[in-house]
């Protein structure tokens, strides 16, 4: 009862790995520290002052090798648990194509979810179950850390920048959801509720949110109401890149690097147009960094993304 | 006229501690045990600053909700504790106190070698005190100690310039200290002390001094660049106008890994010297002791980035920073090894000394094991900023260095007032101060595993029963570290007179009077053996003889 009070319950293949890994430790320690006070002890209760016990000649000579023995010993012990939570880690793998994104942005003080359809939840996230998840991350102002202890993950959710969190969860139930960074006066309320569900639960729930609607169709319609189809667009009168297919891509600057056209790249190239200009274009783009929510931002991404999976698929 | 012969007005010879009374004596005193006695008294009161701070943290955290003070006053009470303890109390703790003292006698110096840079740095120690007691005074800091940007120069609305400025003066006192250290143990040995001679506390206070004087000048541009920020709007980690808040982490953790060597070190050359004065054995390995401190203070630069593993920096960066973390665990587990296996064939006796040392060699075991669980990645995600890493740095810092400290008061006491202490109440705070300890601390292991964050002034109701036992711990170690300041007081007055060298200790500085002359030693003593000869190299110890004969053995030295 009260071990189950203490190991707290894991609601991933991952977090019981993380457990695996954990429990060793803690026995490899356990066992360190048994063993230091077995022999410590003896030795206090065998020489304490004036005991029977031989003292003698001292074995000098071994000392140097014994020395040198448990250095080895503890060195490669130690290297053995690098590698064996390195390459857990490593194994993991580079996101996929088909996960479940939902958006996550963080603020002074509470978490802002919106998912794939565009539903919205506030310091709640729901998720399916056996369903590979990805929460792209960003905060509206200091740093917060977004912390499922229940799947063993934390990740610092930065201003100005996407952070990604990937799991697949593996058991239903409602878990704790917390803000593991300091971030100001609320930071211990900064918590809510990690919900985890079947896919048809997940479904139905999604269909029953209000404003519900695809996100990267919302972008697409940002992207004609903020007039950026003016220039970017087909039938434009205005020389601008067509941003078919950009995401992914590397793009020649005109300042001689080549960057990848990732997220925080796109998301530059709104806010600070001037930051990054595409070789061979004027640098005539106005910056939208005081019209538009980060959320916005986040729509614009998700539907530049979706042009370029568009043109991969076919 | 000779140093011993002088007589001060009592009859009794002449001491540091009588060569003058008067506050003035004191303040513009530059004998490296007077400024000593100053770094004690002030560090004591920044201690208990410091604790009653967490001590209504401690309270608060009983219930679940947030009740006894505000949220805001509750993230600058646990800010205040932070700064306080490691920059006013942990950092400058052992190096300017024993350090201060010990470092010329145990060389056979009369001063460091820059006793006027000595006083200066304790004068800039209290300036920086005195810029954080304004801060608290004028309403307190909630940054918490780390002043995380882009919080501390854009959005905090407390008084976090003064609190920086605090940090980044007393910098400046622990660079001077380094320095002066640096140039001491080079210069200042006495004829035969050469380098495989020297006490392992020197060598300890020789590498930490390096670790100040290089580790800290980063800490302090990393706060001018706050300062810059928030003063005057320099967009250096305001990620708005371009700036990296990951840059700050980056250059406070250069520093503040390193710091923890710069706390852990000088405890572990404290230990190294009661082992073996009270086992009467020379110490296991002392070569490989002194190179496995080096090798600590080198290494411990480069593993800063383990405290960044969820930061976003790269995963590759994480597994190098991961590998450097293990690689740098190994000596600190040899220096454990070697602890132990001086014991062995001993005549071991347990003063309170005794006590100190060996609950530290647990406390640090503990704290070093649970590093190792933070310096694996995946645990790392899931255990750091809970109260998991809360209670691995404490059984570090606290369990570990404020054990040593305290042990060190017990060893030196005699040296430094000329006065015994009281063995029993003595034995029995250290006891005490165990238990209390581990009551307090070993309870975050387990709430922190669980997902209890760090900082937070209410919580889930699941975490209370920790918490509780936590702060009924708290209570417990404050009895602990409050009793010595009673019976050291009484001590200091009352208790029998201390003789030479009342451990039949080994080590230049118990072969002068106690309290010792101003310049130490009539004349510059003469080395021609290596440290801790506790016993001839072939055969065991002798047991310790009873009672304080020690002068005999000193004239016959
Ligand atoms: C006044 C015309 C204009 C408008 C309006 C405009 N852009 Fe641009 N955009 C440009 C030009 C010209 C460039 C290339 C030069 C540069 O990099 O600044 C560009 C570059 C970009 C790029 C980088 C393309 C690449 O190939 O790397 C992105 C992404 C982008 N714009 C997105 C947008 C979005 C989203 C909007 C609407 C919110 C928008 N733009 C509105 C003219 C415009
Ligand atoms: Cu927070
Ligand atoms: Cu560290």
């Amino acid at each position: 009862m009260i071990l189950a009070n203490i190991l707290p319950p894991g609601a991933s293949l991952y977090a019981h790995n993380v457990d695996v890994i954990y429990y060793t430790l803690m026995g490899v320690s356990v066992l360190i520290c048994l063993l230091l006070l077995i022999v410590g002890g003896v030795f206090i209760v065998r020489y304490r002052r004036g005991s029977p016990a031989k003292r003698g000649p001292m074995p000098e000579l071994l000392s140097r090798e014994i020395e040198i023995g448990w250095t080895v010993a503890t060195f490669f012990a130690f290297i053995f648990l690098f590698f064996w939570a390195a390459a857990m880690l490593v194994s993991s793998g580079p996101a996929q194509k088909g996960d479940l994104e939902i958006h996550v942005v963080a603020k002074q003080w509470m978490w802002k979810a919106e998912q794939p359809n565009g539903a919205r939840e506030i310091n709640e996230i729901h998720v399916p179950v056996d369903t590979p998840v990805r929460l792209v991350m960003t905060s509206q102002d200091v740093i917060h850390s977004l912390f499922l202890p229940a799947l063993r993950l934390k990740q610092d959710v930065l201003p100005q920048r996407y952070v990604d969190m990937r799991f697949t969860a593996d058991r239903t139930g409602t878990f704790p959801l917390l803000c593991a960074e300091y971030c100001g006066t609320e930071h211990s309320h900064m918590t809510g509720k990690l919900v985890i569900m079947t896919k048809q639960a997940y479904q139905k729930w999604l269909e029953a949110q209000p404003g519900s609607a695809d996100v990267a169709g919302m972008g697409r319609k940002l992207f004609t109401s903020l007039g950026c189809s003016g220039c970017h667009g087909r039938a434009a009168h205005v020389r601008a890149p067509d941003l078919e297919g950009v995401y992914g891509r590397s793009v020649q600057l005109a300042d001689g690097r080549t960057v990848q056209a990732d997220k925080d790249y796109l998301r530059d190239s709104i806010l600070e147009p001037r930051k990054d200009i595409v070789a061979g274009y004027e640098p005539i783009m106005p910056s939208y960094k005081n019209t538009l929510s980060d959320s916005d931002v986040l729509r614009l991404v998700a539907y530049l993304k979706s042009l370029a999976s568009k043109e991969k698929d076919q | 006229m000779s140093q011993a012969a002088a007589q001060a007005a009592d009859g009794r010879p002449l001491t540091y501690l009588s060569n003058g009374f008067t506050l003035r004596s004191w303040l513009t005193s530059t004998d490296h045990k007077r400024i000593a006695i100053l770094y004690a008294v002030s560090i004591t009161a920044f201690f208990f600053l410091g604790g009653i701070a967490i001590g209504i943290v401690r309270l608060e955290l009983v219930t679940p909700t947030q009740d006894l003070v505000s949220a805001d006053t509750y993230n600058r009470l646990f800010t205040l504790h932070g700064i306080v303890m490691v920059w006013f109390f942990l950092v400058p703790s052992i190096p300017t106190t024993f350090g201060n003292f010990l470092l010329p006698m145990m060389i056979g110096a009369k001063d460091l070698a820059m006793p006027r840079l000595n006083l200066f740095s304790w004068y800039l120690y209290v300036a920086g005190g005195l810029f954080t007691v304004y801060a608290l005074i004028a309403g307190g800091v909630d940054t918490g100690w780390t002043f995380y940007t882009p919080f501390s120069t854009m959005f905090s609305n407390s008084h976090v310039l003064a609190a920086a400025m605090g940090v980044f003066v007393v910098g400046f006192s622990s660079v001077a200290t380094g320095i002066n250290f640096i140039v001491t143990t080079h210069m200042m040995r006495t004829r035969g002390m050469t380098w495989m001679r020297l006490p392992l506390f020197v060598w300890a206070m020789y590498a930490t001094s390096f670790v100040m004087v290089l580790a800290t000048p980063v800490l302090s541009v990393a706060l001018l660049l706050v300062m810059a920020e928030r003063w005057l709007g320099v967009p250096i980690f305001n990620p708005t106008h371009g700036g990296d808040p990951l840059l700050f982490q980056h250059l406070f953790w250069f520093y503040s890994h390193p710091a923890v060597y710069i706390m852990i070190l000088p405890a572990m050359g404290v230990v190294s010297e009661i082992f073996p004065c009270f086992a009467r054995r020379r110490i296991f390995g002392y070569q490989f002791m002194v190179y496995a401190m080096v090798a600590i203070a080198v290494i411990g630069f480069f593993v800063w980035g383990h405290h960044m593993f969820v930061s976003g920096q790269s995963g590759y960066a994480n597994l190098v920073f991961s590998f450097l973390s293990f690689v740098v665990a190994v000596p600190s587990a040899i220096k454990v090894f070697n602890w132990t296996a001086t014991l062995y064939r001993g005549q071991i006796t347990f003063e309170a000394p005794m006590f100190y040392a060996i609950g530290f060699v647990g406390l640090f075991t503990i704290g070093g094991l649970t590093g190792l669980f933070l310096a694996t990645v995946p645990i790392d995600i899931q255990a750091t900023d809970t109260y998991f890493v809360v209670a691995h740095f404490h059984y570090i810092m606290v369990g570990g260095s404020v054990s040593a400290l305290f042990a060190a008061i017990h060893f030196w006491w005699p040296k430094m007032t000329g006065r015994m202490y009281p063995e029993i109440w003595a034995r029995f705070a250290a006891i005490l101060m165990f238990f209390g300890f581990n009551f307090t601390f070993f309870p975050q292991f387990i709430m922190g595993w669980m997902g209890m964050p760090r900082r937070y002034g209410s919580y889930p109701p699941e975490f209370q029963i920790y918490h509780v036992l936590s702060s009924a711990g708290a209570l417990v170690l404050a009895a602990a570290y409050l009793l010595p300041l009673g019976y050291l007081t009484w001590a200091y007055f009352r208790a029998p007179r201390a003789p030479r060298n009342p451990w039949h200790a080994t080590g230049l500085e118990w072969t002068t009077p106690s309290p010792p002359p101003p310049l130490n030693f009539d004349a510059p003593p003469v080395v021609n053996e290596g440290p801790y000869h506790y016993h001839p190299a072939e055969v065991g110890p002798e047991a310790r003889p009873e009672g304080a004969e020690d002068e005999q053995r000193a004239s016959s030295a």
